[in-house]
C-alpha cells in the first residue's frame, strides 16, 4: 500500500500531497516538512529509499523518492511494495505529469517524449531537461489535472495502472469530456485569465463579487 | 432567466481562479496568510452563490488551500453540491475535494450516499470512475455497507477501466466493512483470470494485500497464483504474487519447494532488476520455511547470495541498498554463506550514503563471531570517531553494544576488553544513548561476577572524571553512565581500593549540577561507600580515620539536603541524620560498623523482562472481588479521603504474595523447571543448556572463578581497548600453544568445555577460551511463571475482522445488504449479482410449506453434505496440487508434510464448519430459503436413501431439539470422519468444544501427537485448563519426569471469550497395528462476572489406525519391487454405491487416510504409505461401476485388515 505521494520543491513548499489515510492538516503539514527535511540532506547520488522510522504512524513504512530539476517526489510505502517497482511508477508518474501539462499548457504536443515510449536509461537522463519545459508552476497551476492524473495510476493507495499509455489515453478522454462541456478551465476562461495577466493584478481584486451591477461597466476597459 | 446566466458567467470572469489565487500568493510573499485569508472570504462569498460554476471554482480553490495546510472542512456541504453537479467537469472537482478533506469523522458524509450510488450507476463511465476513486479515499463503515453491493456489481461492468477501479476499491470496503469479504470473493478470485490485465493486475493486487494480512486464508488460492505466475508478463502483476508466495510460504513448506525452480529460472531470465529483486526475496524466504539439510538448498542460497552480491557491488545505489536489505534475511538462517562475503560489507560501512551504512552495520550484526568480535568493533570504533552526524553515531553506538550484548554476550571472550570499550564510548559527545550505555555497564557488573573487580576500578575512574562528562547534561546524555557508574561502586565497593578518593569524587560539589535521578543514587551510593570504609578502618583500628570519614560526609551532605529534587533531599536528610547519629556513636567509642553494613546487606539478582507481568495470578484469587465489604455510597461520600485509602489497600494486597514455605517454594521451582523444559513454546534464556544454573537458587552457588591477572591491566588514565586486542591475540596465541602441547600430552583434558558454545560456531573458534572463566547469571523469572508471549499481539489490529474463511461456501444470510424499496428489485438482485455465488449455492425455489415443515430437518442434512463435498475438493485441490510437485529431493522433507499441510489445510475448515452450522440457524429462521435447496439435491436423494434410514431415528428426535443440538449431532453422525478436515470432534459442552488431529512422530517410532484445537464457545473466560487421559497398557500420554499417570497435563494457555488455539499432547504406544479408543476428561475453570466454577467435559480420543500412517511418496519401481518381495500379507474389501469421481475418491485415501498415489492408470490406482513403524502398506483401488475394490498388501495382516476397515467405512459414506 502506498500511505502518502507528496510532491515538494527544494524549498519545501507542497506542490502536490495526497494522503490515503485521513490526517489533520497540521499533522500533513508537520509531515510534510519533515519529510523534505529528511529528503533535503540527501544529495543526489546515494540511495533513494528512506527509513522514515515513526514518521507515518509505523515501523513498516519507508520513502521512496526521486529528484526532478526543482521538485521531489516522495512515495511513502509500506513493506507489500517492491522498492524498485515504486520507483519505476515514480517515473511513470512524472512522465504522464510532463505530457500532460505539455499539452494543456501550449494546446499541443510539444513533448518530445511521448507517454508511447518506454522506459529507457537514456530516457531518464533526459528527463530533467524536460521537465524545465514543464515548469513547477505548471503543476500548481494546474493542481486539479494533476490529481486527476495522480487518480488514474494510484487509488486508495493502491496502484490502479502502470501502462502509461493507458494512463494517458485515460486522461486525455477525461480532458475531451471536460471540453465538450465547456468546462472550467476551457478556453474562455483562459483568455480571461490571460488578460488579467495583462493588466494590474490588483484591479480585479478590487472588485466585489457579490455586486454584479458595478462591475459590469468595467468590462469594456479590459476586453 | 437568460439575463441571469449571463450574469453569472461575466461575474465569473472576475472571479479568481486556481491560477490566479496560486500567482497572488505568490505576489504576496510577506503576508502571505492575511492574503490567504482575505480569498478565503471571496471564496466564502462565492459559495453561497447560485451558479454552480463559481462554486466549482471556489471548491477547486479551496483544494489548493488545504494543500498549503489550511482547513477545508467547514465547505463540505458545498463540496456535496459541487459533486452532485450534473457536469463532470465540476463533479470531478467536487470528488477531488472531498477526497482531500472528507473523513469518517466527516457529519455531512452522509448525505452523500445516495448521490454517490447515482454516479455510481451513471451512464457515462468517467462519472462512475471519478465516484469510485473519491469513495477509495473517504469510504466510511456506513457507506461500505450501503454501496458494498453496488460497486460489487461494477467488478463485472463491460468497460475494463471500471471493473479494475470496482476490484480495488472492494479493498477498501472490506476493511470498512468486513462482512462484505465473503459475499464479494468468488467474484474478486474471478477477476484474477479477466481478460484485461489492468483488471486481473487489480485483483491480484487486492488479494495480496488481504492475503498480507490473514495469509492462511488464503492458501487455497496458491494454486491459482502459481499459474498466474507462470503465465503472467506483468512484472507489476508478477511481483505482488511472488511477494505474496513471500507470505505463504512459512504457512506451507510444500508450496516453498514447488516454487524455487520457477523463481530460480526468472531469477537467470529476468531483466527487470525489481523481478530478480523480488524473486531473491521470495527464494530466501522459502529457504527460510523449509527445515535446512535439503541437498539443493545449499546452491539456492548460492545463487542467492551470488545475485546479491552482483546487487551490493552495483555502482547504483540503490540495488546496493537492497542487496544488503536481502542480505539480512539471509544471514538469520543461513549466517555462513553471509559471513563469506565480510570484505564486501565491511566495504560498505566506508560507503558515502548513511542508509547503507546503516545496512551494513545491521549484517555486521549477525556475522560476528567470537573471532571476529574484537576486529568488528574497533573497526566500528575508528567510524565512531569519523562519524560526522549524531544520527550515524548514535546508531554506531547502539550497533556496538547490540553486536556486543547479542545472545547473552555469546561472543565477548574478554569482559575486560568490552568494559573498556563502555568505557570509551563514554566519550562521544552530544550522544543520546548514555543511558544505552549505563544499562550495559550494570548489567555486565551485576551478571559478569567475575568483572566486578576490574569495572569498579573503572568505574571509580569515571566518577573521577565526573567533570569531563558531566558537561553533557541533556537528557540522556552521555551524564547517565555517572549513575550506574555510582551505582556500581558503592554497589560492589568492597573490590574497590581507593574507596576513600572515590567518595570524595563523590560529594564533590559539582555533582549538585547533575540531573536529579542521577543526584539520588549518588547519595545513596555514598553510604554504601562510606559503610565499607568504615568497616575497613574499623577492622584496621584506625578510628581517627573513621571519624574523619564521617566528619567529611556531615560536612558535604547538606549540599544534597539542600537540592532541589525531592528524591535527593529526602535521602540526603535521611542519610544526614543517620551519620550525625553514628557519629555520635563513634564519639562514645562504640562500634558501629557492623551494624551500618547491615544496611546493605544482601545481593542483588538481575530479574528478567517481563518477569513482573507474568507472575501468575494465583488460583482462586479473584482481584476484581472486594476484600472488605465495599464501603456504602453514603459513606464513601462522607468521608471521601477514606475511600482513597482504602483503594490504596487493595492495591497494596494485589502484590503480595502468599506466604510460601521453602519447601512448597522449591517444589514450585522444580515443577516450572520441568515444565519450561517440556514446553516446545518456552524460549530458554540462554541458548545453551550448560549456561543455565537451574539447581542453584541463589548466587552463592555460582562458580566464580578468580581472574587471571597475568596480564598488567592497571592502565594509567582510561585505558584503550586497542591494548586489550592485541593482549587478546597475544593470549590467544598463546592458549594455541598450550593447548598443542596438552594434546601431545594428554588427549583428554578438555579446555572451555562449560563455557557457552553456540551451535554455529565454526571449528576455529571453539579453540578460542574466554579470557577468564566467567559467569553469566541468568536473570529470575517469578515462580510458576507464565510460558506464553502473548504480550506482542496488538489487539487493535484493524486487519484482525479480516481475517475471514473464504473457501467455506456462502450461506444464504451471507449477503451483501441491498436497497429494498420494492420486492421485485429483492428477489432479482442476489442472482443478478451473485451468478458466481449461485453456481454453487441454491436456486430459489418457492414450495409449499407443508412439505418445508417436514423436510427442514432432513433438507439441511443435505444441504450440509454437498457443501462438505464443495469443502473437501477444495481442500483436495490444493494438496493435490501440492503432492504432484517434481520429486522430492529429500524423503525425510516430504515426510513431515502432512503434519504440517493437514493442519494448515484443515485448521480453518474446521472453524468455518462451525460458523455454517451458526448459520444454519438463521437459515431456519428464514426457512423459506433453505428450502430451496431441495429441488437442487433431489437427484442425491435415492443415492443416500440408505444412510438416511440410518439416521431416521435420530432424525425424529433432532426436530424438537434446539437447533444447536441437533447440528451438534449431525456432526457425530458423520463421524469419525468429517471430510476434509482431519479434525475430528472431540467433546464439547457449553464452554468448550474440543476437535483434534493426530500424526505420527517421524522422529520417533512410538510416538504420535494429538494436536487438540481447543475453543471457547461461552462468553467466559476459561483458564486453568487441564488434559487427562486414563492411559491403555498400549496406548500412554507421554508426561513430564516425576509425575504420576494420574496427573494431567495443562494446556499452555488460556482461553478468553470465542477464542480458540491448539495444543500439542504427545502419545507412546507401543503396537500400533490395532486402533484404540481413551477416555480422558479436561478440567478447566469457567471465569465470568459471577465468579469461577470448576467444570469437566470427559471425552474419548480415537486413535485410528491410519493416524500411524505416514504420507510417504513411492516410486513405481519401489513400490513393483516391494510386492514382489513376497513377505506381505494381503486381504482385500469391496464397496458398493459408490457415486463419487474416482479422482475425489483417490484424494479422499490420501487425505483421511495418508496415502500417496504411486501410479493411476484409467480407474485403477495404486498407491503406498508407510506407518509409523516401518510397515510398508501398499493398495491398489479399482473402481467399477457404482463399486469399488481395495486390494492391499501390508506387513503386518492385523493392521492391514484394521486399515480397510477403516477405510471401508469411510468410502460407505460417500
Amino acid at each position: 500500500m502506498i500511505n502518502a505521494i507528496l510532491v515538494f520543491n527544494n524549498h519545501g513548499k507542497p506542490r502536490l500531497v495526497r494522503f490515503y489515510q485521513h490526517l489533520a492538516e497540521e499533522v500533513q503539514q508537520q509531515i510534510i516538512r519533515e519529510t523534505f527535511h529528511l529528503v533535503l540532506k540527501r544529495d543526489d547520488h546515494i540511495c533513494n529509499f528512506l527509513e522514515c522510522g515513526s514518521l507515518f504512524g509505523g515501523s513498516d513504512y519507508k520513502l521512496i523518492y526521486r529528484h526532478y530539476a526543482t521538485l521531489y517526489f516522495v512515495f511513502c510505502v509500506d513493506s507489500s511494495e517492491s522498492e524498485l517497482g515504486i520507483l519505476d511508477l515514480i517515473q511513470g508518474v512524472f512522465i504522464c505529469f510532463v505530457a500532460t501539462l505539455q499539452v494543456l499548457e501550449r494546446g499541443e504536443e510539444v513533448f518530445p517524449y511521448s507517454s508511447r515510449m518506454m522506459f529507457s536509461q537514456v530516457f531518464v537522463e533526459t528527463l530533467d531537461k524536460c521537465f524545465e519545459n514543464v515548469c513547477e508552476l505548471d503543476l500548481i497551476f494546474h493542481m486539479d489535472k494533476v490529481h486527476h492524473i495522480l487518480q488514474e495510476v494510484v487509488i486508495g493507495g493502491m496502484v490502479l495502472e502502470t501502462n502509461m499509455n493507458e494512463i494517458v489515453a485515460q486522461v486525455e478522454a477525461q480532458s475531451k469530456l471536460e471540453k465538450a462541456e465547456g468546462g472550467l478551465s476551457a478556453a474562455p476562461s483562459r483568455a480571461v485569465s490571460a488578460v488579467k495577466n495583462i493588466n494590474l493584478p490588483e484591479i480585479p481584486r478590487n472588485i466585489n463579487i457579490g455586486d454584479i451591477n458595478i462591475k459590469v461597466p468595467n468590462l469594456s476597459q479590459f476586453m | 432567466m437568460a439575463l441571469k446566466m449571463v450574469k453569472g458567467s461575466i461575474d465569473r470572469m472576475f472571479d479568481k481562479n486556481l491560477q490566479d489565487l496560486v500567482r497572488g500568493i505568490r505576489n504576496h510573499k510577506e503576508d502571505e496568510a492575511k492574503y490567504i485569508s482575505q480569498c478565503i472570504d471571496e471564496i466564502k462569498q462565492e459559495l453561497k452563490q447560485d451558479n454552480i460554476a463559481v462554486k466549482a471554482n471556489a471548491v477547486c480553490k479551496l483544494t489548493y488551500l488545504q494543500m498549503l495546510g489550511y482547513d477545508i472542512s467547514w465547505a463540505a456541504f458545498n463540496i456535496i453540491e459541487v459533486m452532485s453537479a450534473s457536469k463532470f467537469t465540476f463533479k470531478r472537482i467536487g470528488y477531488l475535494a472531498a477526497s482531500q478533506c472528507f473523513h469518517e469523522g466527516t457529519d455531512v458524509i452522509m448525505l452523500t450516499t445516495n448521490q454517490i450510488r447515482k454516479d455510481l450507476s451513471s451512464p457515462n463511465q468517467y462519472d462512475t470512475g471519478v465516484a469510485l476513486t473519491g469513495l477509495s479515499c473517504f469510504v466510511t463503515p456506513d457507506l461500505a455497507r450501503d454501496l458494498a453491493n453496488d460497486i460489487m456489481t461494477l467488478m463485472s461492468h463491460t468497460k475494463p477501466y471500471i471493473r479494475k477501479k470496482a476490484v480495488l476499491i472492494m479493498y477498501k470496503v472490506f476493511l470498512k466493512y468486513p462482512e462484505s469479504l465473503r459475499p464479494a470473493f468468488p467474484r474478486l478470485k474471478e477477476k484474477l483470470e479477466d481478460p484485461d490485465p489492468g483488471v486481473q493486475s487489480a485483483a491480484v493486487n487486492v488479494i495480496c494485500e488481504l492475503a498480507r494480512r490473514n495469509p492462511k486464508n488464503y492458501l487455497s488460492l496458491a494454486p491459482l497464483f502459481f499459474k498466474l505466475m507462470t503465465s503472467s508478463t506483468n512484472n507489476w502483476v508478477l511481483i505482488k504474487i511472488i511477494k505474496l508466495f513471500g507470505a505463504l510460504t512459512p504457512l506451507e513448506p510444500r508450496l516453498g519447494k514447488k516454487l524455487i525452480e520457477p523463481l530460480t529460472n526468472l531469477i537467470h531470465s529476468t531483466s527487470a532488476m525489481s523481478l530478480l529483486y523480488e524473486c531473491v526475496n521470495t527464494v530466501i524466504a522459502v529457504l527460510i520455511s523449509l527445515s535446512s539439510g535439503m541437498p539443493n538448498h545449499s546452491a539456492s542460497i548460492q545463487l542467492c547470495v551470488q545475485k546479491l552480491r552482483i546487487l551490493i557491488e552495483d555502482s547504483d545505489q540503490n540495488l546496493k541498498y537492497l542487496g544488503l536489505l536481502a542480505m539480512s534475511k539471509i544471514l538469520k538462517t543461513h549466517p555462513k554463506s553471509v559471513q563469506s562475503h565480510k570484505d564486501l560489507i565491511l566495504q560498505c560501512l566506508d560507503d558515502k550514503d548513511e542508509s547503507i551504512r546503516l545496512r551494513a552495520l545491521d549484517l555486521l550484526y549477525g556475522m560476528v563471531s567470537k573471532k571476529n568480535l574484537m576486529e568488528i568493533v574497533k573497526k566500528l570504533m575508528i567510524h565512531v570517531d569519523k562519524a560526522e552526524g549524531t544520527t550515524y553515531r548514535d546508531e554506531l553506538l547502539t550497533k556496538i553494544i547490540d553486536i556486543c550484548s547479542q545472545s547473552n554476550y555469546q561472543y565477548i571472550t574478554n569482559f575486560e576488553w568490552y568494559i573498556s570499550i563502555l568505557v570509551e564510548l563514554t566519550r562521544l559527545e552530544g550522544t543520546r544513548h548514555g543511558h544505552l550505555i549505563a544499562a550495559q555497564m550494570l548489567d555486565v557488573a551485576i551478571r559478569v561476577k567475575a568483572i566486578r573487580k576490574f569495572a569498579v576500578s573503572q568505574m571509580a575512574m569515571l566518577l573521577d572524571n565526573a567533570h569531563l562528562i558531566a558537561s553533557n547534561t541533556q537528557r540522556n546524555g552521555i551524564c547517565e553512565v555517572l549513575y550506574a557508574a555510582a551505582w556500581i561502586c558503592g554497589e560492589f565497593s568492597e573490590h574497590l581500593e581507593e574507596a576513600n578518593q572515590t567518595l570524595e569524587a563523590m560529594l564533590r560539589p559539582k555533582v549538585t549540577t547533575l540531573p536529579g535521578h542521577i543526584q539520588a543514587v549518588y547519595v545513596q551510593n555514598m553510604v554504601k561507600l562510606y559503610a565499607s570504609i568504615l568497616q575497613q578502618k574499623e577492622q584496621s583500628g584506625e578510628k581517627e580515620a573513621a571519624q574523619e570519614i564521617t566528619q567529611l560526609m556531615i560536612e558535604r551532605l547538606p549540599q544534597f539536603v539542600q537540592s532541589a529534587d525531592l528524591e535527593v533531599q529526602e535521602r540526603a536528610s535521611c542519610i544526614l541524620q543517620l551519620i550525625k547519629y553514628i557519629q555520635k556513636l563513634q564519639i562514645k567509642e562504640v562500634p558501629v560498623a557492623e551494624e551500618v553494613i547491615a544496611l546493605f546487606a544482601g545481593e542483588l539478582n538481575p530479574v528478567a523482562p517481563k518477569a513482573q507481568k507474568k507472575v501468575p495470578v494465583p488460583e482462586g484469587l479473584d482481584l476484581d472481588a472486594w476484600i472488605n465489604e465495599p464501603p456504602s455510597d453514603s459513606e464513601s461520600e462522607d468521608e471521601k479521603p477514606k475511600t482513597i485509602f482504602h483503594d490504596e489497600e487493595q492495591r497494596h494486597s494485589r502484590h503480595r504474595q502468599p506466604e510460601i514455605d521453602e519447601e512448597e517454594l522449591a517444589r514450585r521451582r522444580e515443577a516450572r523447571k520441568q515444565e519450561q523444559a517440556n514446553n516446545p513454546f518456552y524460549i530458554k534464556s540462554s541458548p545453551s543448556p550448560q549456561k543455565r544454573y537451574q539447581d542453584t537458587p541463589g548466587v552463592e552457588h555460582i562458580p566464580v572463578v578468580q581472574i587471571d591477572l597475568s596480564v598488567p591491566l592497571k592502565v594509567p588514565g582510561m585505558p584503550m581497548s586497542d591494548q586489550y586486542v592485541k593482549l587478546e591475540e597475544e593470549r590467544r596465541h598463546k592458549q594455541k600453544l598450550e593447548k598443542d602441547k596438552k594434546k601431545k600430552k594428554q588427549k583428554k583434558e578438555k579446555r572451555g568445555k562449560h563455557h557457552r558454545h553456540n551451535s554455529l560456531h565454526t571449528e576455529s573458534e571453539e579453540d578460542i577460551a574466554p579470557a577468564h572463566h566467567v559467569d553469566i547469571i541468568t536473570e529470575e523469572m517469578p515462580e510458576n511463571a507464565l510460558p506464553s508471549d502473548e504480550d506482542d499481539k496488538d489487539p487493535n489490529d484493524p486487519y484482525k475482522a479480516l481475517d475471514i474463511d473464504l473457501d467455506k461456501p456462502l450461506a444464504d444470510s451471507e449477503k451483501l445488504p441491498v436497497q429494498r424499496h420494492r420486492n421485485v428489485e429483492t428477489l432479482k438482485s442476489p442472482d443478478s449479482e451473485a451468478p458466481l455465488v449461485e453456481k454453487k449455492s441454491k436456486k430459489p425455489k418457492k414450495k409449499e410449506k407443508k412439505h418445508k415443515e417436514k423436510e427442514r430437518g432432513k433438507g439441511k442434512e443435505k444441504e450440509k453434505k454437498v457443501i462438505e463435498e464443495e469443502e473437501e475438493k477444495k481442500g483436495e485441490d490444493l494438496d493435490f496440487w501440492l503432492s504432484t510437485a517434481p520429486p522430492p529431493a529429500s524423503t525425510t522433507q516430504l515426510q513431515t508434510e502432512p503434519v504440517v499441510g493437514a493442519a494448515v489445510v484443515a485448521e480453518p475448515q474446521e472453524v468455518k464448519k462451525e460458523e455454517r452450522e451458526e448459520r444454519d440457524e438463521e437459515e431456519e429462521d428464514e426457512g423459506k430459503k433453505s428450502s430451496k435447496h431441495k429441488k437442487k439435491k433431489h437427484k442425491k436423494e435415492k443415492e443416500e436413501k440408505s444412510k438416511d434410514k440410518k439416521k431416521s431415528k435420530k432424525k425424529s428426535h433432532h426436530s424438537e431439539e434446539e437447533t444447536t443440538e441437533s447440528v451438534q449431532n449431525g456432526t457425530l453422525d458423520d463421524e469419525p470422519l468429517p471430510p476434509m478436515s482431519s479434525y475430528r470432534l472431540l467433546a464439547e459442552n457449553p464452554y468448550v468444544k474440543m476437535t483434534y488431529d493426530i500424526q505420527g512422530n517421524l522422529q520417533n517410532d512410538s510416538q504420535v501427537t494429538v494436536s487438540v484445537i481447543f475453543e471457547n464457545k461461552s462468553t467466559s473466560f476459561l483458564k486453568s485448563m487441564e488434559l487427562n487421559v486414563l492411559d491403555s497398557l498400549n496406548t500412554k500420554m507421554l508426561r513430564p519426569e516425576g509425575s504420576s499417570v494420574h496427573d494431567g497435563i495443562p494446556v499452555p494457555f488460556q482461553l478468553p471469550p470465542g477464542i480458540s488455539n491448539e495444543a500439542q499432547f504427545v502419545f507412546t504406544l507401543q503396537s500400533i497395528v490395532m486402533a484404540q479408543k481413551l477416555k480422558g476428561t479436561l478440567s478447566f475453570i469457567v471465569k465470568n462476572d459471577e465468579g469461577s466454577t470448576h467444570e469437566k467435559l470427559d471425552f474419548k480420543l480415537h486413535f485410528s489406525c491410519a493416524s500411524y500412517l505416514i504420507t510417504t511418496p513411492c516410486y513405481s519401481d519401489a513400490f513393483a519391487k516391494l510386492l514382489e518381495s513376497g513377505d506381505l500379507h494381503m486381504s482385500s474389501i469391496k464397496v458398493d454405491g459408490i457415486s463419487i469421481s474416482f479422482q475425489h475418491l483417490l484424494a479422499k485415501i490420501c487425505f483421511h487416510h495418508h496415502f500417496s498415489v504411486v501410479e493411476r492408470v484409467d480407474s485403477c490406482a495404486s498407491m503406498y504409505s508407510r506407518s509409523i513403524q516401518g510397515h510398508h502398506v501398499c493398495l491398489l483401488v479399482k473402481k467399477g461401476e457404482n463399486s469399488v475394490s481395495i486390494d492391499g498388501k501390508c506387513n503386518d495382516s492385523t493392521l492391514l485388515s484394521n486399515l480397510l476397515d477403516e477405510m471401508k467405512e469411510t468410502l460407505s459414506k460417500c
